[in-house]
């Protein structure tokens, strides 16, 4: 399922809502998740799973065509939890 | 954050009724659930990639007691972020440590 798939989904769900105004919502709900986790906070959704930073140490890379060996900075990476209930309609 | 403050968000942003966002977030969020229970990928362009993975049965302990026992095949939900959602959160969180002076470039000569 892509986003436009998903949009066109939910928007057939709700009577009198155009695609164009679900787009609108889903990117704000969308925008509203990466904001969260920009400002260090989680997130969590009873049912479905939990977002938060996860972070990752500076570490020694290599320059694969070069082999000289490089810093690679620390970083914050998006991680996501399934939650319960998500985890066992899957595994089902 | 939880369900309540992601709906006042988008009030917020686009001035719908929070009930409204809400029961959106909801059917969303049951439309990725459905497609994920079929074992199927959801890929949100500027997002991420929501994908099912096949587990292989392993062998595994119980670490407290050092038992081994048997973890049946299984499959698991992953999450990929986007590009745009890993450079975001990185960038965010660089504009709120002071500005560390740029290293200088091999090679450049002193005036």
């Amino acid at each position: 399922m892509t986003k436009a798939e998903l949009i066109e989904e939910v928007a057939g769900k709700v009577k009198g809502l155009t695609k164009r105004q679900t787009e609108i919502i889903i990117n704000a709900i969308l925008d509203g998740v990466k904001e969260t986790l920009a400002r260090g906070d989680k997130i969590e959704i009873r049912g479905f799973g939990s977002f938060r930073l996860r972070n990752r140490r500076t570490r020694e890379g290599r320059n694969p065509k070069t082999g000289m060996t490089v810093q690679v900075p620390a970083k914050h990476v998006p991680f996501f939890k399934a939650g319960k209930e998500l985890k066992e309609l899957v595994d089902r | 954050m939880r369900k309540a403050d992601i709906a006042n968000e988008v009030y917020e942003k686009v001035g719908i009724p929070k009930k409204d966002a809400s029961d959106i977030l909801e059917l969303m969020l049951d439309s990725i659930k459905a497609v994920l229970q079929k074992g199927e990928t959801v890929k949100i362009a500027g997002f991420g990639n929501f994908v099912v993975r096949h587990k292989r049965a392993r062998k595994g302990r119980n670490p407290k007691t050092g038992e081994e026992i048997g973890i049946t095949p299984r499959k698991v939900v992953t999450f990929r972020p986007s590009q745009v959602f890993k450079r975001y959160v990185n960038d965010a969180q660089l504009e709120e440590k002071p500005a560390v002076a740029e290293e200088t470039v091999e090679g450049v000569d002193a005036p």
